[in-house]
């Protein structure tokens, strides 16, 4: 633990700190622009140089020097002073002065930093240096003449995104940051640089010259483009969410956000319902309220119980989706399912929320030491899951074994079989890695559990898990990977009904199911559901409204507050950040407002009422944060053996999983050209 | 004169000027490779021990005392990571040519050197990082590794000390900053040659993470003569603190520029009497002396004169030995176009990686075109001298300093100068105006 002194003020650091945190630790404020907690140290921009006794007699790049014993900071003395004024000045001399046409404008940290550091006046009479712009893709908008060199989106992509796709090519002030032939990037992460990025070299194509940030609402959210439960800020101005940016969650998102988080949501201003509608001669009609409430009631009319189902879709809040269940159950029906893709996990498979949980948790997979994927591409059902997993493999040299078609997750894994059936005769030397690991960590991904044996494949799974010692006091190996963030929340409501979706089809072919809801659900086959009275609660006029009876709008994930349980359980809270738009209402009072029609009122008239209402049954929805971990043995029934179907992974196209990412132009123009390599030809357009 | 010059048998080039061949056996003739066992028999500590005591100090520039580096290495290498001697044979400072003499006519000396010091430092292979321009010198060094091997003198068993070493060659693509030590590493590495910061040092974490010494050519070729003859002999020469014998590349403005082995602490004058022929035109005609390659400030001639050539001496006329290429400049050199040419090879060198360096070399180098031309404010040479010193200490290597340095000592001693191609096209544009 060295002491030292920083400008007089005596502090202790952990050893191997750098001087620039015990400067921190200190309050004085070191600039920087190169140096990022997260990032590899690089000590290129020289900003951050203080003046160190004892040392040679000039300033150190505080961010790469270790803080020893005795040492003496100055971080105001004049050496400091004018060092920092000489790096800015070189900064500014190459930096175009267009920070009103700017995008990082408000939020530059060259703005900043030149303000408190900079000189004022400038020197140079020169030509400033131009720079041509690189095509980085849909997603990352360059200028790079205003780019000061600082390489963090290079370290970003080769540390954390795991594709060295961004680099530096020339030499000297001819130096330039670049993609390999400025192709795009590759990674579900590459947003992330833009928010790395100190100066408005890359800024945001979608959300260029839209606003400036003190323009903007800021909305504290939860992104629900996975079952992560990023943690994120809605950045809107009127009806409109502008952008999506990352908040700081070391335990869920650390400070990055996946692209679909980040771009997703724009698809929230295009393809809205926002009107009701109902079917009349064949065809769909604009209503009011009271209609389609009539409609409904009509439909229902006569039908008994059991022959009302509801399917929850994947980006529904807790709230909502316990206000219909109650809504069914007061109707007399237990046929409410929330696993659209069939998934055999939960309810009457195994109802042990340990059996459905992330139970290791995403912040401690960092210290696994083997983890076996299980028909899981982590990189895209959880693109921040794969960065932990990567962390793991890189700084702690973690050994990962995966069952299923190759893929890239930007580390290595030693594939050892496509077949599920793998699963249940491991070669030997996974299997004793396994054995022999001290923090053992199974992640089974949705491919592997939405099949007719999936079942088998849990109780496969948790007979390893127990075999290899993954499940002991205080670590727990046992992970189911999740695609859907309003999965865990619908299984904690025990929003499942026997046999699931194929049982829900199977019935409605026998003519036993009469009616449906689909609370926005949209990834299920809509075929076996067609000639039911159905009734969409939604937003999005997606694959779900093809054949509803009625459409009532509702309030998107950004419209509404509400509760999400991500994939290790944890609770996380969302704020409303735009108002619904039209006619659009929250959920809860749609099917508050709607249950009064049908004589059967939810005992709640407020959305606080509901809160209390959700808390008595289940109360640790109620608590923000994850609640103790608890195991029991799973008790998996249904399990056969394990097919010998291929396994296929669940996502066939990262960037339009939703119907919200499906409407955001962003994402669609990201699937065309990174996964499918499909450039638009603008120039034939123009 | 007083000056005892370097007799001949006292020279450890002794085939600097290929008057011989380069082979091995001419080599062994010279005597070298010779009772290279006993020498190894000693122990890498009385290798370190007399290499201290010789008062041997790095010859690639800095004047580092070379067995005090070689002391930072671990004593007992942890097998799996093993240390490494690298070998800057990266020679691209502009004036210096001195390795280039050794790699192709005395190759051997350096591969001797090599197991020698390899041995000491405890390291298990060298890597000589040739500069990419050095065809023929490469092809020459590659030729006495190969026939170094067929002897037995490397490898495994080297030179049947019992003691195993390698010696891999590995040539450069041109980039001047790849001879500053950790970007050489990084271009080992076959990444892009950027300097890494310090610390950690390469003793502690160099080539591939592992202990590794970066040393001179010249260094390592001179260390298989001062075990042989002594520690004493080596260190009388030169001065305290400045001792042993030094390969001097004199270039520019004398009869007879050539690349000379001297005594350290050799008079400025009696080293071009001597060896050069004296100045152009005599030494009234002298304007001033680069004595350490482009990256050393200036001197001007009524301080170079009767200067002792040695670090010491040099570094009281703020300049420095450098390499001791020394570029002689005539008064018929435009001075200031000289130094804004230096300036022009620093920013065309700079590999961008810091800020002060990349973006301030091109400004200093812009600046200095103008004043070439006298095109510029008066006031814009104090901004100058300011930004040398914004950028001087304030980046990663030295590379930043050594862009600095030559402007530095242009403004230092020629001010009026360049003040007069100011006035005088100031004066000028009036005239041309009226």
């Amino acid at each position: 633990m060295p002491k030292l002194t920083v400008d007089g003020i005596e502090v202790e650091v952990p050893q191997g700190a750098t001087v620039l945190q015990a400067c921190e630790a200190a309050g004085k404020e070191i600039p920087r622009f190169c140096y990022h907690e997260r990032l590899s140290i690089a000590g290129n921009c020289r900003m951050c140089l203080v003046e160190v006794k004892p040392g040679p007699p000039k300033p150190q790049a505080s961010c790469a020097l270790p803080a020893a014993d005795g040492q003496e900071v100055f971080t105001e003395s004049d050496m400091t002073k004018k060092a920092r004024e000489g790096v800015m000045e070189f900064l500014l001399i190459n930096h175009p002065l267009d920070c009103p046409i700017c995008d990082q404008g408000g939020e530059c940290d060259l703005q900043d930093q030149a303000l408190m550091y900079g000189r004022g006046t400038s020197r140079y009479d020169e030509n400033k240096r131009a720079v041509t712009e690189k095509y980085m893709g849909p997603i990352i908008k360059t200028v790079m003449t205003r780019c000061i060199h600082c390489t963090r989106c290079v370290r970003f992509a080769e540390e954390v995104a795991g594709v060295e796709e961004i680099g530096a090519v020339g030499r000297g002030e001819n130096m330039q940051i670049t993609t390999y032939l400025e192709k795009t990037t590759t990674s579900e992460l590459s947003g992330n640089v833009i928010d790395l990025c100190p100066v408005g070299a890359l800024t945001s194509k979608p959300y260029a010259f839209r606003s400036r940030p003190w323009e903007t609402v800021k909305t504290n959210a939860i992104d629900v483009m996975d079952a992560l439960g990023s943690n994120v800020v809605y950045h809107a101005r009127g009806p409109q969410i502008l952008r999506v940016n990352p908040r700081v969650n070391d335990d869920v998102n650390e400070e990055w956000v996946s692209d679909k988080g980040r771009y997703g949501p724009l698809g929230l201003m295009k393809r809205r319902l926002d009107k009701p509608y109902v079917r009349q001669n064949g065809k769909l009609r604009a209503a009011s309220w009271e209609e389609a409430f009539a409609a409904i009631k009509a439909g229902l009319s006569g039908l008994s119980g059991e022959q009302i189902g509801a399917i929850a879709g994947d980006l529904v809040d807790v709230e909502s989706m316990a206000a219909l269940k109650d809504l069914v159950t007061a109707l007399g029906s237990s046929r409410h399912e929330c696993r659209q893709d069939g998934a055999k996990i939960g309810g009457e498979v195994a109802s042990p929320r340990g059996g459905y949980l992330f139970n290791t948790g995403i912040a401690p997979l960092e210290t696994a030491d083997v983890v076996l994927l299980v028909g899981a591409n982590v990189r895209w059902e959880a693109p921040l899951v794969n960065t932990r997993l990567r962390k793991a493999v890189r700084k702690g040299g973690a050994k990962v074994f995966a069952i299923g078609p190759e893929i890239d997750l930007t580390y290595a894994a030693d594939w050892i079989g496509e077949e599920l059936s793998t699963l249940s005769k491991l070669p030997k030397a996974a299997l004793e890695a396994l054995k022999k690991a001290e923090r053992p960590a199974i992640i089974v991904g949705q491919g592997a559990l939405s099949r007719a044996d999936g079942a088998a494949v849990l109780a496969a799974a948790e007979a390893l898990a127990n075999d290899i010692g993954a499940i002991s006091g205080e670590w727990n190996g046992f992970n189911i990977l999740h695609t859907a963030a309003a999965r865990v929340g619908g299984l904690d409501l025990g929003f499942t009904t026997p046999g699931g979706i194929e049982a829900l089809a199977g019935e409605a072919a026998a003519g036993k199911l009469k009616a449906l809801f689909l609370h926005g659900a949209d990834e299920l086959d809509p075929v076996p559901f067609k000639d039911l009275f159905t009734i969409y609660i939604g937003h999005h006029g997606d694959r779900g409204v093809g054949h509803a009876d009625v459409i009532l709008p509702a309030a998107s994930f950004a419209e509404k507050n509400g509760t999400w349980v991500n994939m290790e359980g944890r609770v996380q809270h969302s704020f409303r950040a735009v108002y619904p738009p039209g006619d659009a209402r929250e959920d809860w009072a749609i099917l508050r407002a709607l249950s009064d029609v049908l004589g059967k009122t939810l005992p709640y008239d407020t959305y606080e009422e509901l809160r209390d209402r959700i808390a008595k049954d289940w109360p640790h929805l109620a608590v923000p944060g994850l609640s103790a971990p608890s195991w029991s043995a799973l008790g998996i029934s249904g399990a056969g053996a394990i097919g010998a179907d291929p396994l296929r992974y669940p996502i066939g196209d990262y960037y339009l999983t939703n119907p919200v990412a499906r409407a955001s132009e962003v994402m669609q123009e990201c699937a065309e050209v990174i996964l499918r390599d499909e450039h638009r030809v603008l120039e034939a357009a123009e | 004169m007083s000056f005892d010059f370097l007799q001949d048998k006292d020279r450890i080039f002794t085939n600097l000027y290929g008057f011989q061949s380069p082979e091995l056996k001419a080599a062994q003739a010279r005597g070298d490779w010779d009772k290279t066992k006993a020498l190894i028999q000693e122990g890498p500590d009385w290798v370190i021990e007399q290499v201290k005591a010789s008062g041997l100090r790095g010859r690639g520039g800095a004047g580092f005392p070379t067995g005090v580096k070689w002391g930072f290495m671990p004593k007992q290498p942890n097998p799996e990571r093993p240390s490494y001697l690298v070998i800057n044979a990266d020679e691209s400072e502009p004036g210096s040519c001195k390795d280039r003499e050794i790699l192709r006519h005395d190759p051997h000396k350096l591969l001797e050197g090599a197991l020698i010091a390899g041995f000491a430092m405890r390291a298990r292979a060298a890597y000589i990082y040739i500069r990419g321009e050095y065809i023929r010198e490469a092809q020459a060094l590659q030729r006495a590794i190969d026939e170094a091997y067929d002897k037995k003198l490397l490898g495994k068993n080297a030179a049947k000390t019992g003691y195993d070493f390698d010696v891999y060659m590995h040539r450069g693509a041109g980039a001047y900053i790849c001879g500053e030590e950790t970007a050489m590493l990084e271009s080992l590495e076959g990444k892009k040659g950027q300097p890494r910061l310090k610390p950690p040092f390469p003793a502690g974490a160099g080539l591939y993470g592992h202990p590794t010494t970066v040393n001179n050519v010249e260094s390592i070729a001179v260390v298989p003569t001062i075990l042989r003859r002594g520690a004493e002999w080596f260190s009388s020469f030169g001065r305290e603190n400045n001792h042993g014998t030094k390969l001097f590349q004199i270039s520019g403005h004398v009869e007879r520029p050539c690349v000379v082995e001297e005594a350290m602490s050799i008079p400025f004058r009696d080293l071009i009497e001597k060896h050069c022929g004296g100045i152009t035109g005599g030494w009234d005609n002298l304007l001033a002396v680069i004595p350490g390659g482009s990256s050393v400030p200036l001197v001007p001639a009524s301080e170079i004169m009767d200067a002792p050539m040695d670090f010491d001496g040099l570094r009281d006329l703020k300049s420095g030995l450098g390499t001791a290429a020394v570029i002689v400049m005539d008064k018929s050199t435009d001075i200031v176009r000289a130094i804004s040419r230096i300036s022009y090879f620093y920013k065309h060198e700079s590999c961008g990686q810091c800020t002060p360096c990349r973006e301030g070399t091109g400004w200093m180098w812009r600046v200095m075109e103008r004043l070439v031309t006298g095109q510029a404010e008066i006031s814009e040479i104090d901004t100058l001298h300011d930004v040398t010193k914004e950028v001087e200490g304030h980046t990663i290597c030295a590379l930043g300093d050594a862009a600095a340095w030559p402007i530095q000592g242009l403004i230092r001693h020629f001010r009026p100068e360049l003040e007069r191609r100011i006035e005088e096209r100031k004066s000028a544009m009036k005239v041309a105006a009226e």
